[in-house]
């Protein structure tokens, strides 16, 4: 029972490291990426290669992937959709449906359409007894390293000047542009900073999520979940909703495996009828 | 009542009636019968006598231009962008194939049967859109999209899970026109269903009903302003989309004899959002337009690369998006004028 909630919890911050980029995407620039999923599974991908071609150990991964996604989404949003932030949703959705396609297909070229698998360092594989709870090593490294991560998005947010002109960019653009502040730099940045960490959480998830090339249309519909549950505007409402969904969804298929797929569906149609704009709205739709 | 107050109301009157009038002539000029629409429906039925040979293409075509058509209901006049339109055609084939297979083999019933329960389900599904912003609406269709696709992947006792619903087969149209080996009966039946089906979409679309989904697309709230309740059209057209849509799906169903797991596809559902794209929304004719290019397109590039050719479609995608929809749609405005005749107030 404990075990499930642990590696509920452990599935439900993934899933925010994940995801927090797409909601900053979309609260600052209204802009609907699906694509998102895409850099999380480069994210894995560059993992996979870096440890299984070259061996270069599991820890230097995870910074690796990180950085080379970061540059990733640097590189697109400079080159292709910074044009498309004016262009209605019509538009976004094509273009990311687009990129989606096309990773999907390249990943399936290079790297080929089965299942991804990689070594853990030994210290991480297993499980270990806490307390009479069956808890696996590398899930409580997960928990470890994403709740520091999450607690470093929180401070950043709210403590540093960036975090600060981030903030004043998605409250009001125009505003915050009257202000000085290069609202344009500053999304680049963090375009950039989700799009790395959506790969980390790709990397970190390859063990967990499983790795191949339809991962970015399989995770679709959990990043919409969790951004639309948990709204835009901060950080504590995308994750609380992807801890309950993580949590939902583990629960689900253990419990009840007949209807497990189905668990999240219904999570998304009661949030639907109990809060419409997201758990944490602000009253004003966007 | 004196002189003065008798002419102000006859004057009254007289505006009133020429208003009416006017609108009148608006809503008849907005429906007129296109020189390309008498075009497109020449050029299907001389394919007919033509191709003899690429009947099978173009049964895919004219049913998913049916597809294409009904999506273009909801995105073109109502504004909603559904990820999960496959879902109603998906559930369209599958009604129209266990149907078959069990009850009654006669496929005029199977489609009439396969629109209601695909309008049922759109019904339904429809409140669910109407809440919250642009963000939920796509969550809300891609979950029911894949919802679906997860119900007939476990019910296997019933669709055949991953190996698809197979082995019937249909009885001739009506008891008179059977089909046959080349697939002649099923395009001219595709054909027919098509043209009803678009006529009839014409109708609700060209009428003041269309006008008034335009005018929730543009603006919702000022929409609810001039008195038009947005919610309830919404459900309307969307519910009518679903029924279309499911009718393209049991079209599929009953020439093919054979429903497979992939009509339920995400694909699917991007795929006609692209047909529509390519052909252009907000005019119904996109999507049979949209329909014969995007499906040539890809008969071309799954010979060239059968196992990439996704990649392509997206690479299409993107260019299409970047190049820009308008600038690509408005090749209409290059025919003559009394051949295109498209209203500015897409």
């Amino acid at each position: 029972m404990l075990t499930i909630l642990f590696d509920g919890i452990a599935y439900g911050m993934l899933l925010f490291i994940l995801a927090c980029g797409l909601t900053v995407t979309l609260g600052l620039m209204n802009f609907i990426n699906l694509a998102h999923g895409a850099f999380a599974m480069a994210g894995g991908y560059i993992t996979v290669v870096l440890m299984n071609r070259y061996g270069i150990s599991f820890y230097w991964c995870l910074p690796a992937s990180f950085l080379v996604t970061a540059i990733l989404g640097l590189v697109l949003e400079r080159t292709l959709y910074q044009w498309l932030y004016k262009a209605d949703h019509l538009d976004q959705v094509l273009f990311s449906i687009g990129i989606v396609f096309m990773s999907v297909a390249g990943a399936d070229y290079f790297m080929g359409g089965q299942q991804q698998l990689i070594n853990l360092p030994p210290e991480l594989s297993g499980r270990m007894d806490v307390l009479g709870v069956g808890i696996g090593r590398y899930r409580l490294f997960t928990v470890v390293v994403c709740s520091l991560l999450a607690i470093a998005l929180q401070l950043i947010l709210s403590k540093t000047r960036f975090g600060s002109r981030l903030r004043a960019a998605v409250d009001d653009r125009r505003v915050a542009m009257g202000l000085g502040i290069n609202v344009p730099l500053v999304f680049a940045l963090t375009f950039a900073f989700g799009s790395g960490l959506a790969g980390l959480g790709g990397a970190m998830g390859a063990e967990i999520l499983g790795l191949d090339p339809n991962f970015p249309l399989k995770f679709m519909i959990y990043f919409l979940i969790v951004v639309s549950v948990g709204g835009t505007s901060t950080v504590s409402g995308p994750f609380l909703a992807a801890m309950l969904l993580g949590i939902a969804d583990v629960a689900g298929k253990y419990y009840v495996p007949a209807i497990g797929p189905f668990v999240i569906y219904a999570l998304m149609i009661v949030m639907l009828i109990l809060r419409p704009n997201g758990l944490f709205s602000r009253g004003i739709g966007r | 009542m004196s002189l003065v107050e008798q002419e102000d109301a006859g004057a009254l009157a007289t505006t009133d009636a020429a208003t009416d009038s006017r609108a009148a002539r608006l809503m008849k000029r907005r429906s007129r019968i296109r020189l390309y629409e008498v075009a497109i429906w020449i050029a299907v039925i001389a394919a007919y006598f033509v191709l003899p040979s690429k009947m099978l293409i173009l049964t895919e075509i004219a049913i998913l231009a049916l597809f294409a058509v009904s999506l273009d209901l909801v995105l073109g006049f109502a504004g909603i962008v559904s990820l999960g339109h496959a879902a109603f055609f998906g559930l369209g084939a599958y009604v129209a194939g266990l149907l078959a297979l069990h009850f009654v083999a006669e496929p005029v019933t199977g489609l009439v049967v396969a629109g209601l329960i695909t309008g049922l389900l759109g019904f339904l599904t429809s409140f669910l859109i109407l809440r919250g912003s642009d963000l939920t609406r796509l969550m809300t269709t891609l979950g029911i999209g894949l919802m679906m696709a997860e119900l007939a992947n476990q019910m296997a006792w019933l669709t055949g899970g991953a190996d698809g619903l197979s082995g019937f087969s249909l009885n001739p149209i009506f008891g008179v026109f059977e089909f046959d080996l080349f697939g002649k009966t099923g395009y001219v039946y595709c054909l027919v269903v098509l043209f009803l089906g678009v006529m009839i979409m014409r109708r609700i679309a060209f009428s003041p009903f269309g006008l008034s989904l335009k005018a929730i697309k543009s603006n919702a709230m000022r929409a609810g302003m001039i008195a038009v309740p947005a919610r309830k059209r919404i459900v309307t057209a969307y519910t009518i989309a679903a029924v279309f849509a499911g009718v393209a799906g049991a079209l599929l169903a009953q020439t093919t004899s054979f429903v497979s797991p992939d009509v339920l596809a995400f694909h699917r559902s991007a795929d006609v959002l692209m047909v529509l794209t390519i052909g252009g929304t907000g005019y119904l004719y996109g999507g049979i337009f949209g329909a014969i290019l995007f499906t040539l397109v890809k008969d071309a590039l799954s010979i060239v690369t059968p196992q990439y050719w996704m990649f392509w479609i997206g690479l299409i995608l993107v260019v299409l998006v970047l190049v820009g929809r308008e600038r690509l749609n408005r090749w209409v405005d290059y025919l003559p004028k009394r051949m295109a005749g498209r209203e500015d107030d897409r």
